[in-house]
């Protein structure tokens, strides 16, 4: 192999320095010589087709790379040009209502096949030659900070783009532009450094905020388990454990077309390219409630395919809390939601095994689970640098290999998060959707939710919560005991609480996602729904304590109720109410 | 196998024979995942990929094995590329091995277009959602688990159950309404009797022009079944996207390919993952699943079934279990169905296609396809825990309406699922049998049908009558 490196000239750049040469390849793990001044995390781009590659060890002059693409037809002895910069995503107006690869590069623009040899995001000229009308907001001459806004580009999307003062960056505002602008053209100087439309920034990096809340806000989800039972603040973070087939890709999507926030980021990290191509269908079809345009042009949507390069999976995921940070910066609350972490977590263990690291569990590296906090620790409810109160939320899909919860990934990730919505296969295999189970599943802010629900008009929430928790765990004991001893051996009252646990699952806690009345259910409803069935329960218990039979109470026909989510309009609180009364005065004739 | 017409350096520096692997010195400008041609004295030719170059060696993978050579007596030429191969319509009616050399007499397949065959990931922009159903003539899968064009649809089964009878039916019968249908079959690691099956069943297609057979056999190369699935792929994506036609690809048995995968990494003493598969597994088998689908601007379709046998009967083996999470619902095949006597003894309550829903229903196959499908499986889900009830305090201790689903399961079984071997039933048909099981229960359970519904489908005297 030394043969090589004196037969010939030394390699040059393409700017005429020196570059290295690579010595070995294996799948994605590149080592390189004569790179002495490469930094860790620095991107070197290799052979003719300048694939990236990240530096993730440095020895001497020699120097271990992960690649970002396909490595097919590399050679030892091929160039390594270090290019001085890390991992960066360019953030600008042009990322609502697209589609980007891991590494952030658009895929509309790409073409049908991905061969390595595309462009990174920073050379596409679809994105860099576009045009972006500028409002121009500050005052020139006054002295300004990092955050604070300069301008609008009101196109961009469905929230207004916010150019603001880049971190690190102050000083007085000497010009200003207007108009028509190219993303990366100046758009104004402040302090002497010219600020653009876009900016560049390390994806690994967390942006600054001014100072992190502690506050309990939810967020409204429009999944009524999910808001009613295990609520998640804004800002916090929630994993979504499941096996496959336990329907977690759906709950994650109506989460990203129902969920109030400004902004989603979706990210499908190693999944399915049909799932990718069906969330783009449902969101453009569908109408944002709130603005009147397509759910699509509030989403960032990043397709890192199962069968699209692995390590690009490991950026892909740090790319989209960097989006979303990016929104967070401008005053928006935005969502991340990605499917799924383990095959994140897979990429890091499928590299650290091919660098010969020890494995820990699992062949899982050692600092899987410093890795995993890293991530999870990006969620956060802020005040930015610019003064506004706003939120990332990570939502992270996690899928046990062969359902497993006790595997490393999974138990990694619950110590990091504040809700978890375990997914159940047998309520999976019932079809009761979302299978969100109620013993597995937790909510470590709802005492705090309850209180800001009791603070804002709903005292009750809290009570509501603890109520229906209590009739689901009575339910599933008694249903054990009963598929012993025969349901019809329980004294009456219990058969009630059976019969309460039913109507609380399947009239509550069920929710038909392709339905237009129950897709979606606004908080006022979810809490209508619950009290109507707490009510039923309450009116049986009552009905059975005078002396009806249990048998008559189980034959009553409460299909009306269990109805009631299908009949009334996903916000029409009203209406349950209203039907409700109907049907509880008609079950009170049973006495 | 074609190479490109060029002259090719000879490699005769053969430093190390370990299980399927072969290590090459003094080599230059070999790229890595290039194929190589492996010339052994005194024998045929063999073919390898690269694994890994360090320097001036390379790590290669011989898919013939590595059997019978020495280090003297080999000949290594690098093609300069990964391994290519002609596509196109003179696969049609073809029977080829595992690297897809002919087993029927005839020429080796050429063409004038070469594709590679490990393929290139497909943009997610350019896919368009699966909408519109395979019939495969088969009621468990059209009435309750309905394929889709473009979709990936595995039938996880248990070794002794008759799922190569039910690949092949699959295979023999599918079609799409008036389109061009192709069936690619890859049998990997299969017995010489399976393989004579195999032959006898799709006989009739393939002598019609619409069939692809690649076999290897069990006493073939181990490692060729890496490329077995690969070859299948990519003469798939050729006649979907380029001729337009709709390709459904059948992959048996993905266990064995499995194996193929975790040998080589065992010989190449990488870390494990679960039960000594590498932990690249699920990546490994994406590469080859996500090569269904449709494209925008584009005709045909490609649909994958692949068939897994699951060692002991166990779901969370890391082969079903990858796959589940890769491809788009599960047909499960039973033992306990089976011992019934029921022919497929499909588990339609661990059964699933996630695409069912935008594949069937009004406009698309019939509009009460779903609510009955839906109906069906709840129903069978209550009849599950009547019988689990039944089983401990007997058939007498139960109510009227547990013994109506007890009876509703015998009638699913005999009635619906089961059917004969090469008997193709239209799915007005299949729809027919369902409504005629939901029948038998009392008409107030059947609350996921409207009365609509109802009304124009449940069969006559018994059912309209009911309360």
């Amino acid at each position: 192999m030394a043969g090589i490196e004196a037969n010939q000239t030394p390699p040059q750049t393409q700017q005429g320095g020196p570059a290295g040469r690579i010595r070995r390849v294996s799948g994605p793990l590149v080592e390189v010589t004569g790179l002495p001044d490469v930094s860790m995390l620095e991107l070197v781009a290799l052979g003719p087709e300048r694939i990236s590659a990240e530096t993730i060890a440095v020895n001497g002059s020699e120097a271990t790379l992960q690649a970002y693409e396909y490595t097919g037809g590399l050679k030892a002895g091929d160039t390594a040009e270090g290019t001085g910069h890390q991992l960066s995503a360019l953030l600008g107006p042009h990322l609502l209502g697209q589609v980007f690869d891991g590494l952030l590069r658009p895929l509309s623009s790409a073409p049908m096949w991905l061969s390595a040899d595309r462009e990174d995001s920073a050379e596409d000229r679809l994105v860099l030659d576009r045009q972006w009308n500028f409002e121009p907001q500050a005052p020139v001459g006054k002295a300004v900070g990092p955050g604070q806004v300069l301008g609008v580009v009101p196109d961009a999307g469905s929230v207004p783009f916010l150019v603001t003062v880049p971190p690190g960056v102050a000083g007085e505002l000497t010009w200003l532009g207007s108009g028509l602008l190219r993303p990366l053209e100046r758009a104004a100087v402040v302090g002497g450094t010219e600020v653009t439309l876009a900016q560049q920034w390390p994806v690994h990096r967390p942006r600054p905020v001014a100072s992190r809340l502690s506050d309990a806000v939810p967020m409204h989800t429009g999944q009524r388990v999910l808001d009613l039972m295990f609520p998640l603040p804004r800002g916090a973070a929630a994993a979504v454990p499941g096996g496959f087939g336990t329907g977690k890709t759906l709950l994650l999507q109506q989460i990203a077309k129902w969920s109030d926030a400004d902004v989603i980021v979706y990210v499908g990290c190693g999944e399915r390219g049909n799932e990718m191509a069906d969330v783009l269908d449902g969101l453009s079809g569908l109408e944002d409630p709130r603005t009147g345009g397509a759910l699509l042009d509030r989403t960032v949507i990043i397709a890192n395919t199962s069968n699209m390069p692995m390590m690009a999976r490991e950026a892909s995921i740090n790319t989209g809390v960097t989006v979303a940070e990016f929104f967070r910066d401008m005053g928006y609350h935005a969502v991340v939601i990605a499917d799924s972490t383990s095959r994140w977590a897979e990429a890091l263990r499928e590299f650290a095994n091919r660098n010969g690291d020890l494995p820990a569990e699992e062949g899982y590296p050692a600092s899987l689970a410093s890795e995993l906090a890293a991530l999870y620790e990006r969620a956060s409810l802020a005040v930015t640098l610019g003064g506004s109160t706003s939120s990332v939320t990570v939502i992270g899909a996690v899928s046990p290999p062969g359902g497993d919860m006790s595997e490393p990934v999974t138990t990694g990730t619950q110590r990091f998060v504040r809700s978890l919505w375990q997914l159940d296969r047998d309520l999976a295999y019932s079809r009761h959707y979302p299978a969100v189970s109620w013993r597995g599943s937790f909510s470590r802010d709802a005492d705090a939710l309850g209180r800001w629900h009791a603070a804002n008009g709903d005292p009750e929430w809290a009570t509501r919560r603890a109520r229906a928790g209590l009739v689901l765990a009575e339910a599933d004991r008694l249903t054990a005991l009963a598929e012993i001893i025969g349901s019809a051996s329980l004294p009456a009252h219990e058969q009630v609480v059976l019969l309460g646990g039913r109507l609380l699952r399947d009239g509550v806690l069920v929710q038909n996602a392709l339905s237009a009345n129950d897709g979606y259910s606004s908080a006022a409803k979810g809490s209508a729904l619950l009290q109507a069935v707490l009510d039923t329960i309450d009116t049986c218990q009552d009905l059975v304590a005078h002396g009806v039979s249990a048998a008559a109470v189980d034959s009553f026909d409460f299909s009306p109720l269990l109805r009631l989510r299908e009949a009334a309009g996903p916000s029409d609180a009203a209406g349950v109410a209203e039907r409700a009364a109907a049907f509880l005065a008609e079950l009170k004739e049973l006495r | 196998m074609t190479s490109p017409n060029r002259n090719l350096v000879s490699y005769r520096d053969v430093r190390e024979l370990r299980g399927p692997l072969m290590v090459v010195g003094e080599t230059d400008g070999v790229g890595w995942d290039e194929f190589a041609s492996v010339d052994v004295e005194g024998g045929t030719e063999r073919h390898a990929l690269v694994l890994e170059v360090d320097g001036g060696q390379a790590v290669l993978q011989v898919l013939e094995g590595t059997e019978g050579m020495r280090l003297g007596g080999i000949s290594v030429r690098f093609q300069g590329r990964p391994l290519h191969i002609p596509v196109g319509s003179g696969w049609l009616g073809r029977v080829c091995n595992g690297r897809g050399e002919p087993l029927d007499g005839g020429p080796p397949v050429t063409s004038d277009t070469v594709e590679p065959v490990s393929g290139w990931p497909l943009n997610p922009v350019y896919r368009i959602p699966p909408k519109e159903a395979v019939i495969t003539g088969i009621s468990a899968i059209d009435a309750l688990t309905t394929l889709v064009r473009g979709q990936k649809l595995p039938v996880f089964s248990v070794a002794g159950l008759p799922h190569l009878t039910l690949a092949t039916q699959i295979a023999a019968q599918s079609r799409t309404g008036g389109r061009n249908f192709r069936v690619v079959f890859a049998a990997m690691g299969m017995t010489h009797a399976d393989i004579a099956y195999i032959r006898d069943r799709l006989e009739e297609r393939s002598a019609a022009g619409e069939l692809v057979l690649l076999l290897n056999a069990a006493d073939d190369p181990v490692i060729e079944r890496i490329l077995t699935p690969r070859i299948a792929l990519t003469i798939a994506e050729h006649l979907a996207y380029e001729e337009g036609s709709d390709v459904l690809v059948v992959m048996s048995d993905m266990t064995s390919y499995a194996e193929a995968v975790r040998e080589v990494s065992a010989a190449r003493k990488e870390i494990p993952a679960r039960r000594g598969y590498p932990g690249y597994l699920y990546s490994d088998l994406a590469t080859l699943y996500e090569r269904c689908g449709r494209v925008q601007g584009r005709e045909g379709s490609v649909t994958i079934v692949p068939v897994l046998t699951m060692p002991s009967g166990d779901m969370t083996h890391p082969v079903p279990d990858l796959t589940g999470y890769i491809t788009e619902g599960q047909i499960v095949l039973s033992p306990e169905i089976d011992a019934r006597g029921i022919y497929p003894p499909v588990d339609v309550l661990s059964s699933l296609s996630r695409l069912m829903r935008s594949g069937a229903g009004k406009g698309r196959t019939r509009e009460d396809h779903l609510d009955v499908a839906a109906q069906v499986l709840a129903a069978m889900a209550r009849a599950r825990q009547a019988s689990e009830l039944a089983e401990l305090v007997g058939d007498a201790a139960l109510g009227e309406a547990d013994r109506a689903y007890i009876r509703f399961r015998s009638v699913v079984e005999e009635k619906l699922l089961n059917q004969s071997v090469d008997e193709y039933r239209s799915l007005e048909q299949s729809l027919g049998l369902a409504w005629e099981a939901l029948g038998v229960l009392p008409r107030r359970e059947l609350s996921m049908l409207s009365p609509e519904l109802l009304d124009r489908y449940l069969p006559g005297p018994i059912g309209g009558a009911r309360l």
